[in-house]
This record gives structure tokens, sequence and C-alpha cells, in this order.
């Protein structure tokens, strides 16, 4: 089953490359295979309801694969709409484009459910050199190529010493399968020195994948280089993977090194929130202020990470903080793409559209985009009834469960700073003069990606109730006896 | 059979908004004309209420429930939970009626993006509504903080030439402090579940497990809330937003910040902190530093008003004086000076928000408010005149006014407490006379010196209308208030009864704040009933 849903995607790429002339196609292809994909996803779920390992062990499609791999698909899907219309724009419509999209996906899709380092490996290298090439994607815009050359050196740096850590651990234990991993771990002393470097070494390339401080330089320049539709697929679906990536080493690996990771993570998550949050006050360009709000995220995620951290697996505090990281990520795979949906629309023959005075006057020009811009930096910011507040509502619960009173008042502290620069982008969208009067021409496409990504964010918001289930159910997998008996 | 009245009153004015989307925007008559029959239908829907509320107002507990416990988010206990005491029942009266009104003084006020703005305003109106009526920490939190959005857009959209400046720091100030209420909400939501094995948000399931919290503990949730609250309301040191954000934002803004948004704080204080806190509240250390704090700010508010050549501003800054009198009413601790705390919050929606309209109404015809620009308007528009001296002597606490009962039993049960503290909050009455008289004296009397001033049409039916209402509310509490403190004596014994047991049970006893028996305050007004004795 698994097989089959990774070969489908693959033949639908093959498929891409073949019509030139019709460029929409491309797109309208993309779309078809990442919705089948998500049938498959689907039959998967419904055939196989306890998970089952496949590929010598290396891949196990539990219900947390699952709910990720829905999550991307998701992600890769609003991102194709808003694509279409773009990449006209730019002038730049090749079917590479969305191959590489539904490629990076594939890559995604094996970290979510690899269980080997070699296959979360590969899943890496596969999503992550996609994405260096489609930063890279306008070709004849400096702040691009600029952009894709950091990002594919740091990239490569980090994934280099990513790889060395997992061969330090595949020389402690003798397997490249997290299971046995965990177990040659847990006979260690946490303290040996080569166990310890070879856990720093991992989280470095961890941590450098989801852009939490100090590995996060690369990050803005890539967002603000990248094609503004990539940037929101990079800051929702890459991001998705990575900390799916982290998860399953961390937690399904390395757990029993937990005592000497949670004191690094602690630390990780108090500068990313403060570094981000007060770069964040001072951009001026609208995507690079999304960026540092991405980074600042990542931070409060790692804060519920924390939770997990210090405390016993099936804890109120494990648990909450585990939904909150996942509910952060659906959330803010909504809010953020409908975010940058409405950056990319500003997109113009002879406007780039995203600094922060491009926004200005945006109500008068497009009202209900407006609107929507509105609620999805509500949302950002975590105000109730949208969505956002929901994983921070779980976040800061898995941190008073677990003690952490003192990182709770910080996080919250710090969503001050949040609000304060969502509103600058409210304040010049609602409360300044227009800069040209014309309105705003929307494709449909985009219609549909704001209308899409809007409405999941109010919905999550009001009622959050099948979507808490649908977590609880991705996580009934850590206590299944099943699993356990992989792990074992 | 549940009785759906709370959701009608909740939702009539979201409603409205709703129905505002699909009118198109050029058609101004239209949408106001659609926003102020929704909002008159809000208060004309929530007068039923009144009478149901009576016939039980002796009961105790909340009435009119709705909802079963998690109904609405299971997964985490949240429910869709309504319910109203006394407190919350005038409370929720006063938004009804200062709803409508506000959006009746708009009319011609707001000439840019009507739709927009009558479509927030009901949003808001629904917010606020559902503030005082939710019995669910949850649904109570997000009203709390959705209730902000429109708020801040009325501020900057809407506002004067430095509303960017007062909208932001409206919504930070406020957000800090609900942002550390919330981590008060989780602990009290988690310490529950460690109590009962149990994760509710329901409020009265709370009430019972809080108060359990060991006291060093306690101190610091105190902390949080009333943080949050304190900022709200806003006491001496949180006040700073509110001076900027009542002089930028427009009239029925202003009307609706001091009348409703400041109550929610003085509301929550009632709500939540005395009965969750009973241990840390009735600390003595911590009862003289919430009274000094509330006395700190009836003097300072007082003295500020008086120098003010912004007349928007000075009332705004009479409103920190006020609403000191109202925490001061809420920490000393007796039935007294409760209830006369939630008539005072009632009298100041009233008179404030029938200032700020006052003030509007010259900012509409002169687009200025500087004091020195205006004198002798008495002999101009001398129907103004009138109302504005009623209001003004309402405010300052005139007795057979308003003002008067809410003030004097503060005072009162202020007096019972310690005599010093009564002592101390009494020359806010003085001074609050002296800048009221001062500014009427420098608007009204003598002889028009500003030829700009000369034409000054006297006001619209509209107008008169706007102002009705608020002075029969004037002097029906100020004549026969014993109606009021009827329907406030069942929720008020409660909560000193509350605070009495449990820091009599777990907490160093404060000698001062043994409940007053009840017929001294009933004394007051007359009343005379038994102490029910309930729980929630």
């Amino acid at each position: 089953m698994v097989e089959l849903t990774i070969f489908a995607l693959g033949i639908l790429l093959i498929d891409l490359m073949v019509p030139r002339g019709w460029k929409w196609i491309n797109a309208v292809g993309a779309f078809v295979g990442v919705v089948f994909a998500a049938l498959c996803v689907w039959q998967i779920q419904s055939t196989l309801p306890r998970g089952a390992a496949g590929f010598y062990n290396s891949l196990l499609v539990d219900r947390f694969a699952i709910y990720f791999w829905y999550l991307f698909l998701a992600g890769a899907a609003i991102s194709i709409i808003t694509s279409v219309h773009y990449l006209d724009v730019e002038d730049e419509h090749h079917g590479e484009y969305y191959a590489l999209l539904l490629l990076s996906v594939v890559g995604m899709m094996c970290m979510a459910a690899g269980i080997d380092i070699v296959l979360l490996f590969i899943g890496l290298e596969l999503m992550a050199i996609s994405t260096y090439v489609l930063v890279g994607f306008l070709r004849r815009d400096r702040r691009s190529n600029e952009a894709a050359l950091k990002y594919l050196l740091l990239g490569a740096f980090s994934s280099g010493i990513f790889a060395y850590g997992l061969s330090l651990f595949y020389g402690l234990s003798g397997g490249t399968n997290l299971a046995i991993i965990a177990r040659a771990v847990s006979a260690q002393n946490p303290h040996n020195p080569v166990v310890v470097i070879a856990l720093l070494t991992t989280m470095t390339g961890l941590l450098f994948k989801i852009a939490a401080v100090p590995f996060h330089q690369w990050a803005p320049d890539a967002y603000e280089g990248a094609p503004t539709s990539i940037t929101g697929f990079m800051s929702v679906a890459v991001k998705a993977a990575a900390w799916a990536l982290l998860l399953r080493i961390l937690v399904f690996g390395l757990w029993p090194l937990r005592s000497v990771y949670t004191p690094v993570i602690v630390f990780v998550s108090i500068a990313t929130m403060t570094a981000a949050n007060f770069a964040a006050l001072t951009q001026t360009n609208t995507k690079r202020l999304l960026a540092y709000s991405s980074i600042a995220h990542v931070g409060y995620m790692l804060l519920a990470f924390v939770a997990m951290g210090t405390s016993q697996i099936g804890s109120p505090g494990f648990l909450d903080g585990f939904k909150g990281i996942l509910i952060y990520l659906l959330v803010y795979t909504f809010m953020n793409l409908g975010a940058f949906a409405v950056i990319t629309s500003l997109r113009q023959r002879k406007v780039i559209g995203d600094e922060l005075d491009d926004m200005a006057g945006l109500y008068q020009r497009a009202p209900v985009e407006a609107a929507l811009m509105l609620l999805f930096l509500l949302s950002l910011a975590g105000i109730p009834p949208a969505a956002g507040f929901l994983g921070k509502y779980y976040i800061f619960l898995s941190l008073i469960e677990s003690g952490h009173y003192g990182l709770a008042s910080l996080g919250v502290f710090y969503s001050l700073f949040g609000l304060y620069y969502y509103l600058k982008i409210a304040n010049s969208m609602l409360m300044r003069a227009p800069m040209e009067t014309e309105r705003l021409p929307i494709s449909l496409g985009m219609r549909c990606a704001l209308g899409v990504t809007a409405l999941a964010t109010i919905v999550i918001g009001v009622y959050p109730e099948p979507f808490i289930r649908g977590v609880n159910w991705s996580l009934g997998i850590v206590q299944s006896p099943h699993v356990a008996a992989i792990l074992k | 059979m549940q009785s759906h009245i709370l959701s009608i009153i909740l939702f009539t004015p979201l409603v409205g908004a709703f129905v505002l989307l699909f009118v198109p925007r050029e058609n101004k008559d239209a949408i106001r004309w659609i926003a102020n029959i929704f909002a008159l239908g809000g208060f004309l829907i929530s007068l039923p209420l009144v009478p149901m509320f009576w016939a039980q107002r002796f009961e105790p507990g909340f009435k009119f429930l709705e909802g079963t416990p998690n109904n609405w988010i299971p997964s985490i206990g949240a429910g869709y939970n309504l319910g109203i005491d006394g407190i919350s029942f005038l409370l929720i009266m006063l938004t009804t009626l200062l709803g409508w009104i506000s959006i009746l003084s708009s009319w011609t006020a707001i000439e840019i993006r009507v739709k927009e703005y009558y479509v927030w305003f009901l949003v808001l109106q629904t917010g606020m509504l559902g503030v005082f009526m939710a019995l669910d920490f949850f649904l109570f939190f997000v009203f709390w903080e959705a209730m902000l959005v429109p708020m801040y857009l009325l501020i900057g959209i809407w506002g004067g030439p430095n509303k960017l400046y007062a909208a932001i720091k409206f919504f930070l100030y406020t957000l800090l402090g609900s942002v550390l209420m919330l981590l008060g909400i989780l602990f009290l939501y988690f310490h529950h579940h460690t109590v009962t094995n149990v994760f509710t948000f329901s409020i009265p399931e709370l009430y019972k497990t809080a108060p359990l919290i060991p006291f060093h503990y306690a101190i610091w949730l105190f902390v949080a809330f009333f943080i949050g609250f304190a900022i709200k309301v806003p006491m001496f040191p949180f006040h700073t937003w509110l001076p900027d954000a009542h002089v930028e934002a427009p009239t029925a803004g202003s009307v609706i910040l001091a009348g409703v948004l400041l109550k929610m704080g003085t509301y929550g204080f009632v709500r939540f902190s005395l009965p969750f806190f009973p241990a840390v509240v009735s600390h003595p250390r911590v009862q003289s530093w919430m009274i000094g704090i509330s006395l700190v700010g009836i003097i300072y508010g007082a003295l500020v008003s008086l120098m003010q050549k912004d007349m928007k501003k000075l009332v705004a800054y009479s409103s920190v004086s006020h609403l000191g009198f109202c925490t001061l009413g809420i920490f000393v601790l007796n039935p007294m000076g409760l209830s006369g705390s939630v008539i005072q919050q009632i009298n100041h929606g009233i008179s404030t928000g029938a200032l700020f309209l006052i003030v509007g109404i010259l900012y509409e015809r002169r687009h200025t408010r500087e004091i020195a620009e205006y004198g002798g308007i008495s002999n101009v528009m001398p129907l103004y005149a009138t109302i504005t001296m009623i209001m003004f002597l309402s405010s300052m606490g005139l007795p057979l006014l308003n003002g008067f009962v809410g003030e004097f039993t503060i005072l009162q049960g202020a007096f019972t407490a310690n005599w010093r503290w009564a002592a101390w909050a009494a020359p806010g009455v003085v001074l609050a006379a002296a800048y009221l008289l001062w500014l009427y004296q420098r608007v009204f009397f003598g002889t028009v010196t500003n030829p700009k001033n000369e034409k000054l049409h006297d006001l619209t039916p509209r107008e008169i209308l706007t102002f009705a209402p608020l002075i029969v509310m004037a002097l029906w509490i100020g004549v026969y208030p014993k109606p009021f403190f009827q329907i406030l004596e069942q929720p008020v014994n409660q909560i000193v009864q509350t605070i009495h047991d449990k820091s009599n049970a777990n907490a160093p006893v404060n000698a001062q704040v043994a409940p007053a028996p009840l017929p001294q305050a009933a004394a007051v007004v007359g009343a005379k009933r038994a102490v029910p004795k309930a729980s929630y």
C-alpha cells in the first residue's frame, strides 16, 4: 500500500513532464496527483487501521505518519492553486515547478513515516534538494538566486552534520533502525561523550531544518527571495516535515536521552522566541516579517516540546504538548498559507508587492482580501476565536501541566510582540491611504485558496472538536501495542 | 425545558452584523436603519428578561442556565454554558441599553466606511454580552479576547489624529492582561483535574476546587488575574492606555468603552477573583494593597481631571477616579461595599456614557474639544445645557441622582471596614464636584466669547432620544434604588459568605472582613430580606 502511494506520485510526475504548451495543465495535473495521493492515504488509513511497517522495517505507516501526510498534501494542494497565477505573472511557468513540488512532498512523506535513519535521510534530502531549486526558481531575479545559493550552502552543510550524527548512532548501535538505536542508546550512559556528540550533531541538523535559533539565518533570506507561493509552502509543509522528522527521531528514537536534550531545547526555544520576535519588530518587508514570525512560532512549538520532554509518556503534560505541536502545525498550515496567498495576490505585473507599504490601503483595493488577511493575522497572533488560539492554548496548557510557569509567562510575553508586528501589517492595510486606487484583480485559483484557508481558520477556531479528535486519533499510536512491538 | 432568552439576546447583534454584510456599501441610510433596528431590537428583546429575572431574584445560584457542560468541545471539557445572576443581569441590561444608544448616536458622526463601522459595532456588542453571560471559562475567554478586535478597529479606523498609536496601545495593554489571565485559567483547569480527575472549564465547578489551591500558588494566580482585570478597569498604575484610547476613539466607541468595557474588569474581580481566591483577597496585606491602589486611583484621577484642557480627556480621567470607587467597594469585602460597587458600575455606565455623548455633540458641531474654545454655550444651546447639568450632577454624586447612591453605599461599606479608607476616598467626591462644575462654568456660563459658537444649533430629536433613557435611569436609581439592591442582594451575600467561610477555613483571618450582617446593608435602602445561604 505504501509503495502504491509513492509510485502513484512518481508516475504522475513523469506524466507532468510531457505537456508543455498548456502551462496550466501542469497545475491541474499536480493538483489531481495530490488529490489522488490523498485518496490513497485515505485507503491506507481505512485498510490498515493500526498501522503497518514495510520495506524491511524502514517505513512505519502509523497514524502519526498519516496525520502528517494529510497535512503535507493539504499544504501542497493550496500552494499549487496559489501558484498558477503567480507564475504567469513572473513568466516562469514550467512543469518542473510542480514536479519539484510533488517530489518534495514525497520526500516529506518519507520523513514522516520513516523509522530507519537511512530512509529518513533520503527523504530529507529529496525534500531539501527540491526546495533548493524551487527557491531559486525565478532565474532572472537576483534575490531569488542569492536566496537559493545561501539556502543550498547552509542546507548542505547542516545535512552533512546531521548525517555525521546519524552515522555515530549507527556506530553506537550497529543498526539503522530507530528501534535498534533506541534500545542501544538506553543501554548506554546518556552522558557518554560519544552519545552526547552524536545527539548534538543530530539535533543541529534537525534544528536547522525547523529554523530554530541559532540555526535560523537562512530562513529570512530564503523566504524573502523565494517565489512567494514557495515561501508559503516552505513555511508550512517543509516545516511540518522537519517537525515530523524531529519528533520521529527525538521521541520515537532517542527518548532515553531526553534528560540530555531537553535542557538544550529549553535554551533554543528561549533564544528562538527572543531573537525572532525582536528581529520581526523592525522588518519592513512583509515576507521577511512573516519569516521571522514563523521562526517565533517554532520557538513556541519548542516550548511544547520542552513540556513533553520533562513529563512521563502518557501524562497530561506529555500528551497535551504533543497535541499542541500537531495542532499548531495544522492551524499554522492554513493561516500562514492564507497570509502568504494574500501577499502572492499582491504581485502584479508592475509591483512586487512584498513591502509593508504595498499593503497600505489594501482595504480600499480589495476589501475581502483585507478582511481575510486580518483574520489570518489575528489567528497568527493567537486571538480567539481564530484557529491560532487553539495551538497557543495547548502549548501553554502543557507548560502549566508540566510545571514550567516561568517558560509559560515568557511565552505569553512574547506573544505580545507577535501581536504588535502583526498589527503593523493590519494597520497599514486597514488604516492607511492606498498608494494606488485601482482595484486588485484576483484570480479564481486564488479565491479558492483564500476561501479554503479562511474557512479552515474559522472552523478550527470555532468548532475544534473534530480536529482535536483527529489529533487524539493520530496520537493513539503512542500507546499502541503494535508500535511498541516494533520499537522493542 | 431550557429557556433560550440569553442566547437570543446574545446573538441578535451578531445576526444584525451578518445581515449588514449583504447590504451594498453605497447605501448608507439603509445600513444605518438596519443597524439601528437591530440595536434597538437587541435592547427590546432584553427587556422581557427584567420581569423574568425579578420573579426569581432571591433564588440562589445562576439563573436562565443554558447548555449542558462540555457540549462544545468535549475533548477539553469546554461547553457553551450561559447563565446570569443579579450582577451580570444588571450589566447585561446596561450593555444592551448603551449599545443601542451608541449606535443611535453615531448616525451623523460616522460618514466614512459606514458599513464596517456598524458591522464591527454589532460584533462588539455580542462580544460584550458574551463576557457577562458565559459560565464556561473557555467561552468567557473567547468572548473576552474576541471583543478586543472590534474595539481596536473602531479606534483605529474611525478615531482621531493619533488613532494608530492609541489603537495598538489599547490592544497590546489589554492583551497583556488577558494572556496572563489565560495562564491563570489554565492553572485552575489543571488543578481541577488533579483534585477531581475531570477536565472542565465550567465556572461553577471551578468555584468548588479553586479555593483549595495552596496559598503560595493562589497568590500568584491572584496576581495573574489581577493584572488582567486591573488593566481593564483600569486601576491606577495600569491606566495609561485609557486616556489615549478615549481621546482617539469615536464618540460611540468612548461611550461603550467607558460604559461597558471597563466594567468587565470590575465584573472579573467580583465574579472570579473574590470567589476563586478567598484566602488571598481577605489576607490583610493584599487587601490593604488593593484598597491603597483604589484610593490612589480615586485621588489621582480626580486631580489629573482638574487640569485637563481637553474635555474628553477630562471625562476619561474622571473614569479612573470613579472606577477607583468601584474597586474600593469590591475590596472592602462586605455586602454593602460590594453592592454599592455594582450599583456604581451601572451609574458610571449611565453618567459617563452620557458625558461622552455630551462631549461628542459639541465635537460634532465644532470639531474641537478644547475647553478654551467654548464659553457661554448655555445661551446658544439651552436644552443641551440643561441635560448636561443633570448628567454632571449625577456624575458628581448629588443626592436624588444615581451617583450618590453608589458612592454613598461604597463609602459606608468602607467606613464599616475601616474608617480611614472612607476618609481617604471622600475627597474624591469633592474633587469630582470641583472638576465637573469648573468645566461646566468654563463651557456653559458667561457670554459667548468665540464667534464660531454663535450659530450652534440645539439638540435634534434624535439626540434627545439618546439622552432620554439615560436621564430616566439616573433618576430612577437616584430616587428609588431598592429594586437594584434587591437584585444584587443574593449574589453579593453569596460571595461575601464564600470569602468568610473559606478564609476562616484555610488562611489567616482578617478580623476586619467579617461579613457585616446583611440587614445593615439593606437598611440603607429599606430592603429587608433573610440571607439565603446556598452554594453554587
